[in-house]
């Protein structure tokens, strides 16, 4: 559609079988873009969210980013092309150090390839110490500097939350995608959490895409909401817009069956 | 440079150079002592030894880094060895214990440095053409499908008489192998384990090791780099075959077996996997001690009881330190010695 789009998907459906998980939905995520997806359990979020980072592939719509067609292509493709993301259950590399885990993302924009690295040559060293000096910054904007050093494995479950963002960040994304990043995450750390994301959004000018259970926080946070449920978009817009509608109160709520007694 | 950088990046690349520059000059040394006061069985022992460091650390590359359950090392050995043994087979010899060879191979007879990395070249072709369905699977799948490669190898060897004799396999090949070489290859696939593991590369495989679907969401292909991991085991193994064959003077398609492949796995697995110093001391070890053991087997009828050993040792190393002796990193003083690398 537009050209600001980021990310323009295009009407993806997803069947499991006979399940349709994604039906028909779309996004246009544009630069510096905030917006919330939410909907109730088992409603297609994280289904939506695979196809839009390549690890599930739609059944049938398209996928445009920066208005290259990215249809059905691998995760590190669209990672290439500047789509990053977190997962629901966090993914980290357990066994190495917070650095190295923010490192692994740099390694597609500047990481050497094999024979410069066997042989050790000045592009070689020049590489690493981009890699190392850009993840080092990345650790201190999300707050990490303390810990640098830890096995990512013996981080809190807080730290994991904002290690995987930083790694996410270090692939040097124009969109980045949350999936439920507040999950298991107590009030004093749900605020730190957002106001990194904000300070991804605004500082950095990263178009955000959150996928959350948590209704208030991102009504709080984003200025556009989509509402998914049973796998169709049942609404869009801003916060207040949807919070009104009839189909999202539908959706969180139920609809009150005929004759029944009410409490 | 941000103060929370690690200090190691201060240090500079040459010092880490110059440290194992120095290092591998004090053992090659210590090897030349070894070579000139010992005995040619000890000899051979010890150019067998560094062979074995040179497969598991090889092998460590692709199953410890990359995380890749590959029993294919055997099947490469195999490939390596018949493809080396061929190329410096005396010319004289061919036409009578290998009657049926191509007119170019028939006529030529090859030194062994051309003939090893002819080897290993063969290795690489071989390794991606199996590596580009093969690397689709995980976990126990790779195993039993590398496991496959050994079988159909071992089969190939058997029934391609023309080129390998069959299932009696070549005897009387050189005996080209001397202890520097051996030697050598060793410094080789250790220095390209230890750089290809403190290098970007090496943590976009161990990315892949330890989850490859947030590897691949964090831009790594992992394809590309099991490939990378796979081809550069497979390209030491042929080369580790292709020494040994010339070492021990002969080759059948049984030389290199499923056992082997199980052996080189423990030393893995005990030494710990991804970690280069594990798999040196334990391939080391391992090797002593097999050796040691056979005059003890002979005398007490025990055969078999250096393999009872290291079974038992792979079964409490695995109930009491499941990450093996060294994890997957390697020891403080070990990093510190070869420091000047980053995280080094």
């Amino acid at each position: 559609m537009s050209s600001e789009a980021i990310i323009d998907a295009n009407h993806i459906t997803r069947r499991f079988g006979g399940l349709v998980a994604v039906d028909d939905y779309s996004l246009q995520l544009m630069h510096g873009d905030l917006v919330g997806l939410i909907g109730p359990n088992g409603a297609g979020k994280t289904t939506a969210f695979n196809l839009l980072t390549g690890v599930l592939k739609p059944s049938s719509g398209t996928i445009r980013v920066a208005d290259i067609d990215l249809t059905g292509r691998p995760p590190h493709v669209l990672a290439r092309h500047g789509i990053a993301r977190t997962f629901q259950n966090i993914r980290l590399f357990n066994d190495l150090s917070v650095l190295e885990n923010v490192m692994c993302g740099g390694h597609m924009r500047y990481g050497a390839p094999l024979l410069a690295t066997l042989l050790q040559i000045p592009s070689f060293w020049r590489s690493e110490q981009i890699i190392a000096d850009r993840s080092t910054e990345i650790v201190e904007l999300t707050e990490l500097s303390a810990l640098i050093h830890r096995r990512a494995g013996d981080l809190s479950y807080g730290d994991q939350r904002r290690l995987e963002i930083a790694r996410a960040l270090a692939t040097e994304p124009v969109a980045l995608l949350l999936d439920e990043p507040a999950a298991g995450l107590n009030a004093s750390e749900t605020r730190i959490l957002i106001d990194l994301i904000r300070k991804i959004n605004e500082e950095l000018k990263i178009g955000v895409l959150v996928v959350e259970h948590d209704v208030h926080m991102v009504m709080g946070l984003c200025r556009r909401v989509q509402v998914l449920n049973r796998g169709k978009l049942v609404a869009e817009g801003t916060p207040n817009e949807v919070q009104s509608d009839a189909a999202v109160i539908e959706a969180y709520l139920g609809t009150r069956r005929k004759g029944a007694v009410h409490a | 440079m941000s103060k929370t950088a690690p200090e190691a990046e201060k240090a500079s690349p040459l010092s880490g150079f110059s440290v194992a520059v120095a290092t591998v000059a004090v053992v090659a040394f210590a090897v030349w002592l070894a070579q000139i006061s010992l005995s040619a069985y000890l000899g051979t022992l010890l150019a067998l030894l560094f062979i074995n460091v040179a497969l598991a650390v090889s092998l460590n590359l692709t199953n410890g880094l990359s995380g890749l359950f590959s029993l294919g090392h055997p099947a490469f050995m195999t490939i390596g060895g018949y493809s080396a043994a061929i190329l410096t087979y005396p010319e004289r010899r061919k036409s009578v214990m290998l009657p049926d060879l191509p007119e170019f191979l028939a006529t030529n007879e090859v030194a062994l440095f051309p003939a090893v990395l002819a080897a290993g070249l063969i290795a690489i072709v071989v390794a991606i053409v199996v590596g580009f369905p093969v690397l689709r699977l995980r976990g126990h799948y790779l195993a039993v499908a590398t496991l496959g490669l050994i079988v159909i190898v071992q089969n190939l060897a058997t029934n391609w008489s023309g080129i390998t004799r069959g299932g009696s396999g070549l005897s009387g090949i050189p005996r080209l192998t001397t202890i520097w070489w051996a030697f050598g290859l060793m410094v080789l696939v250790i220095a390209v384990t230890w750089r290809v593991k403190f290098s970007s590369l090496g943590r976009a495989m161990m990315a892949t090791r330890e989850n490859p679907l947030a590897a691949e969401c964090a831009g790594v292909s992992t394809f590309r780099v099991r490939m990378v991991a796979f081809v550069l085991g497979a390209f030491f193994a042929a080369i580790a075959g292709a020494l040994l064959v010339h070492l021990i003077s002969v080759i059948t398609p049984k030389t290199y077996s499923v056992l082997l492949a199980f052996n080189l796995v423990v030393m893995v697995v005990i030494g710990g996997t991804g970690s280069i110093s594990g798999a040196v001391i334990i391939a080391a070890g391992l090797t002593v001690l097999s050796e040691t053991l056979r005059p003890m087997e002979e005398s007490l009828g025990l055969y078999g009881m250096s393999q009872v050993i290291v079974a038992l040792s792979l079964i409490l190393i695995l109930f009491f330190r499941p990450q093996g002796l060294f994890g997957s990193g390697e020891p403080i003083f070990i990093r510190r010695f070869f420091s000047g690398r980053f995280l080094g």
